[in-house]
This record gives C-alpha cells, structure tokens and sequence, in this order.
C-alpha cells in the first residue's frame, strides 16, 4: 500500500500536544504544505512558540469538548502526539491525559463522519524490555514481558483503544507510529534529564542497546503520515544501535554503577525527593536490558530513511549539551603529542 | 580444502615448536604491545580478517621516524581514546568488534593454545562465506567450550561465530553484556533468523544448559537436544546444519556433586562441586589442561526439504534424533583417537 496522495484528504488537519516541541514542529511543517487549508493545534497549555497560520485551541481533549472541535471544523485528519513520557508532576494526571484523554478524542474521531485519517504517536516502550527479549522488535512482535506501569502501559492502551476505533471506522487510514526515544535540540524527556543527572546511575553488570530518533526525522515520518496514505503500524528510529556505555562516553558523563536493587532505591528516592522526574521503573528497565526495533518496514513504505542514524543524533545532542572537549581525553591527547605518534 | 586456511596439522606445527612460540611471546611485549596484535604463530596465516583497529593500526607505515615503541604506545593511546570516547561500533545484537579482536580472541588464544592445546579437525566442512548452523554438544560446568569453539574459528577458518545463549545469560549482570559484545546473542527463533539471514555462521548448544551442567560420570553423553528449535531454524532459513564435536570441555571442571540449595538461593541452574572447587578457593576455579579436539563433520543439507517442513513437527524430530546421533558417534570416535584425558 502505498503512498500518493489520494484527492480530498488532509484539508483540515488537527493536531494534539500542539505545545509541546514535536507537535509544534509537526504542525509548523503541516502548515507548510499548501494543500492543506486549515491547522488546528490544541493543548491544554498555551504554546510556548508562535505557530505561524496553526489556530490554536484551548482545549482538554479529556473532555468532550473535543468532539465539538472536531466536528464544527469539520477535521478530516487527526495527528494525535499527546503521549506524554515524562511528567513533571505526579503519575495520576499524566495517565488521565495519555487513556483518558485518548479515549474521547477517538469517540469524537468515530463519530465524525469528515473523518478520514488518523495518525498516533505511540512508543517503542510497547515492546518493553526484558533479558528474553529479541535481539530486534519487529511490528509483529509481542512483548515478551508487558509493561505494567508508567507511560508503556499508557502507549498498550492507547495502542488497544486505536485498535477497537480500527474495527469500528474500518473506513479510516490509521497510521501507528512506535517511535524510539526522541532526541534532539529542545527534547526534554526522561532519557535527556537522565543524562543530566550530576552522576549517570548506571546498572552495575548490563550495557543495554539504545536507539534513538532524530526530532527531525520524527516531523518528517508523521508529516508524510498525515499528507499521504500509510495505513499500518510501523516502528520508528534511527539505524545501528549505541550501547548506555558508549553514549555515556560520547556525552562525557560521570557515572556511577550500582547494583539494580540499589539504582531502583536511590532512583525511587531521587524521584520522591529530589525531583528526578525523569526515574521510573520502566527507565531502569530499558537501561538494563535494552530495546532494538527493526525499522525496515517504515524504509520500504515510505522508500526514505532517516536523516540522523541513531549515532548521528546521539551525536547532535551531544553538540547542543556539550560543546568543549573533556578533561581526560586532553589529558590522552597531550600524551599523544609527547609520545609523537599520532599524525592524523 | 580451501587455499589459505590452515588446517588442524598446521595448527599442530605450530604448538610442536614451543622455543620460537615463546621466544614470539617475549618479543611480542616490546615489539607490539601484545594487546594489539595476533600474539603467538599461526597468527599470519590464520587470515587478516582482524577487523577494527587492530588491523589498521598494524599497518601502520613506519617511515615516521618513531621508533616501534613510540608507536605503540601510540596506537595503544588512540584505541584508549576510542574506548573513552565511545568511538567504536556495535552491531543491532552488540557485537562489538574491536573488543573480541582486542581482549576476548587474545586471551581465548593462550588458553586454547597453550592450556588445552586444542586442535580442530574438518575445517573444510565449514563454508567461506554465506550462513550454516554449527550444531555442538556443551559440557565443562562453565562455558568456556563456546569460547574455545568461537576462538578456533575465527583463528582457522576466518570466520566470527555467533553463539546462541540461553535466557539466563541476560539476565545475570556482565555475563548478558559480554556474551552480547562477544557476537553472541539470546537462543530466540527470531535472532536466529535474522542472524542466518545475514549470511553469519551460528553455532548452538541444543542441550543447554542440562549439558555443560551434567555431572561428570555422564560425562560424552548427549543430554536431551531441546525441543528441535535449531532444526526448524535451518529448515526455515534453508541453511545446512554442521554437526560438531567438542571432546575435552568435559575434564576441566569434573562435577562431581551439585549444592541445589544454594545453587537456588543465587538463581544459578546449578552450584558445582569439583574436586578443586570451592575447597581451593579462587583457585578452584583454574580448569583442568585436559586435552581438546574439536571435529566438524559433514554438513547436513536442508534443501532436500520445504521451508514449510519446519512446521511438520515429525520431519523436525526425526531430523534433530538424526543430528543428536551423529554427534554421539562422533564423540566416541573422536574420543578413542584422544586416548588419556591428560594426553600431550
């Protein structure tokens, strides 16, 4: 299946989580696009960026006043980015927005008869991570060991309420994105407030595979989404892999192993205490064992791949941490000199 | 026989002339830094396919005025400042290339050399390139016969082997993380598939780890090989099984008793007794130098049959009784023509 653009669709486009750096940048590159008449981005925050032509919307898609939305703009395609991974607050209400608030937004998504697309930003966390794990996740993969708690439990519902709209709208182009941590200028996430801890915890014995996806290529995947007919579920990062130690390294961090037992208390304390909003048990999780997706499918759907393989990206926020070299490597490099050898 | 691929006599040859190995070793020191290049004879002849920097920095022109310990104190700084830096690549199951070049096949080497003095025979069954299934029995209550089989062939027929490992292997910590850089990966159908896929040549242990944990008075005799999951593998992948032969592995740490107590208070499958361990303390835990030999045997073909056979699960049981029972014969034979366990 697979990808012109089929006349009529994508003239109204609304987009949620619009104040948030992906749907900003999503509805930035929507509105780019002539072909599409109207943007609508709604949040339950003001956005922190002026959205160009985007009409923002003031409203909690918790509530039914969503439908209402929908349906006066006669919306045609809905981008729905609101999974929100890393709450600054408490647990309770970052769960109401991620079910809930997905929840009515498909009621009013199924009951719109201008409904014709639907494109939702879920998690490689799906997946979960786990020592009998695949080496690599492809769509078709169960989780060996389901997420039980935090926002990976949240992306399984939403995932299974899409489903149910699936069979109940079997006229709608849905589009399930599984995206690899984001990473990039502006990021804020669990993982870039992880590497911002005075000292990276790392878990003592275990060197997880990490991928990771480039904000840019993540606009592109869901802009083409939105404007051309991708129907399916596909997994989203950027090539190759890096291990914890390698990015931690890249990064130039201080670390610290510890015993699992001992990084799930200080980080359980952190998170009550000191305000390490970024620890969860599912963090911890993906720092032991890892998690690798198989991203061939999105390459041929799309015949595109990511401009930032997971390295290059990694690279790139390193640049915007990080700009000046580390003390133990000048120290290297200044042996290399004495020494004379390295001539390259 | 293929050109250029020492078989087991040169091997032999090699280990006959122990002045000039040590005399190799001693210069070995001050010449290269023994850590960054192929220690011992052999070395030269046992293919360049010494990948990463190990091979880059051994061609290094010498016409830069340094004299050789320069630059290898040189070389030795820039791979330390790669290492720091994280500059290096893994692959999606994490193998980490210049890590086993660097630390893993040089300290395998000795041991396989000089300690158990291993010779391999039926190098030819092996193919040059494209994948095949290296099908094994395991024993020696620690799993250094992987290691051992893994060394020998990279060393003689240029190839990296990628060992399938059970569960918990990743789960214990740095055990999972290792066997992961070392090119292994988790004994899961997909990794399989996706490994033969590839090309690479994969080895596994059917028995698991009711073979490298069996008491030692039944000690040559195949455990139970799974539930034939590697032969629906090959059959799936149409790749031909390479039944293999491992006589040795078995005298180095004789278990002669199990403590399950304990051995379920650690999560271990198994807590050994040897006569060394734990009476010798660290001690215990040097293996015995019994003497190894490693034979390939014929390659069994799966393309006498369907793809789809792998679902024929008679066709899958009568092929895995057939494999298990070549082993065997193949065990003995090998066995009688080691003669004493101890043997030169």
């Amino acid at each position: 299946m697979s990808s012109m653009r089929a006349s009529g669709t994508a003239r109204v486009v609304l987009v949620t989580g619009v104040s948030r750096p992906l749907g900003a940048r999503v509805a930035t590159a929507l509105q780019a696009d002539p072909g599409i008449e109207r943007v609508i981005g709604v949040d339950t925050v003001p956005p922190t960026t002026t959205l160009g032509r985007t009409e923002f919307v003031r409203v909690d898609i918790r509530t039914p006043s969503i439908a209402k939305v929908i349906a006066s703009a006669e919306v045609d395609t809905v981008v729905h980015l609101n999974l929100v991974t890393s709450s600054t607050g408490a647990r309770a209400p970052m769960k109401e927005i991620n079910v809930i608030g997905t929840m009515q937004l498909l009621a009013a998504c199924q009951r719109s008869p201008h409904m014709r697309k639907l494109v939702v930003r879920s998690s490689a966390a799906v997946y979960g991570s786990s020592p009998r794990d695949p080496a690599v996740f492809t769509e078709d993969d169960e989780p060996v060991e389901a997420p039980s708690s935090g926002y990976a439990k949240d992306a399984v519902e939403v995932e299974g309420y899409v489903r149910g709209l699936m069979r109940r709208r079997s006229d709608l182009t849905v589009s399930l994105l599984r995206f690899a941590n984001f990473i990039g200028l502006g990021v804020d996430s669990p993982l870039t407030r992880y590497f911002r801890m005075p000292v990276v915890l790392t878990v003592l014995g275990f060197d997880p595979r990490l991928q990771f996806v480039h904000l840019d290529d993540g606009v592109e995947v869901l802009r083409r989404m939105a404007v051309e007919e991708h129907p399916g579920t596909y997994n989203v990062a950027g090539d190759g892999v890096l291990l914890l130690s390698q990015a931690i390294r890249r990064a130039g961090r201080p670390t610290l192993a510890l015993p699992a037992q001992a990084v799930a208390t200080i980080g359980d304390m952190g998170r009550r205490f000191a305000g390490w909003s970024g620890y969860s048990a599912e963090l911890q999780r993906w720092l032991t064992y890892g998690r690798v997706l198989d991203t061939s499918k999105l390459a041929a759907e799309l015949t595109w791949r990511p401009k930032y393989s997971t390295e290059a990206a990694f690279a790139d926020y390193v640049l915007a941490e990080r700009p000046d070299g580390d003390p133990p490597l000048t120290v290297i490099d200044r042996l290399a000199d004495v020494v004379g050898g390295i001539r390259r | 026989m293929n050109a250029g691929r020492p078989n087991s006599d040169g091997e032999r040859d090699a280990d006959i002339i122990p002045i000039s190995a040590g005399e190799h070793h001693r210069a070995g020191t001050g010449r290269r830094g023994h850590a960054f290049g192929r220690d011992g004879p052999g070395a030269t002849g046992a293919g360049t396919g010494a990948g990463g920097g190990a091979a880059e920095d051994r061609t290094e022109p010498a016409h830069d005025g340094h004299g050789p310990i320069e630059r290898e104190l040189a070389a030795g700084l820039r791979f330390l400042r790669r290492r720091l830096v994280g500059d290096y690549e893994v692959d999606e199951f994490g193998f980490d290339p210049e890590f086993a070049e660097t630390f893993l096949f040089p300290l395998a080497r000795t041991l396989y050399r000089h300690w158990f003095r291993v010779e391999m025979a039926g190098l030819e069954h092996l193919p040059d390139k494209g994948a095949a299934l290296i099908v094994a029995n395991h024993s020696g209550t620690l799993p250094i016969d992987a290691v051992m089989l893994q060394t020998g062939i990279h060393d003689h027929a240029d190839r990296i082997l990628r060992l399938l490992g059970a569960d918990l292997v990743y789960q214990v910590p740095f055990l999972g993380h290792l066997s992961r850089k070392s090119g292994h990966t988790l004994a899961h159908p997909a990794d399989t598939a996706r490994l033969l896929a590839k090309g690479e040549l994969v080895g596994v242990f059917p028995e698991g780890f009711k073979g490298v944990g069996k008491p030692f008075r039944e000690r040559y005799h195949l455990q139970r090989f799974g539930r034939g999951g590697f032969v629906a593998s090959a059959l799936r992948g149409q790749v031909p099984i390479i039944p293999c032969a491992i006589v040795g592995a078995e005298e180095i740490y004789p278990k002669i008793a199990d403590l399950r107590p304990l051995a379920r208070l650690l999560g271990f499958p198994y807590f050994p007794i040897t006569p060394t361990f734990p009476w010798l303390g660290p001690l215990g835990l040097v293996p015995l130098p019994s003497k190894w030999i490693i034979q390939f045997g014929e390659p069994v073909p799966m393309s006498d049959y369907e793809p789809d056979a792998a679902d024929d699960a008679l066709t899958v049981f009568n092929l895995t009784d057939q494999i298990r029972e070549t082993i065997q014969h193949m065990l003995y034979d090998v066995l009688l023509r080691r003669g004493s366990a101890f043997s030169r």
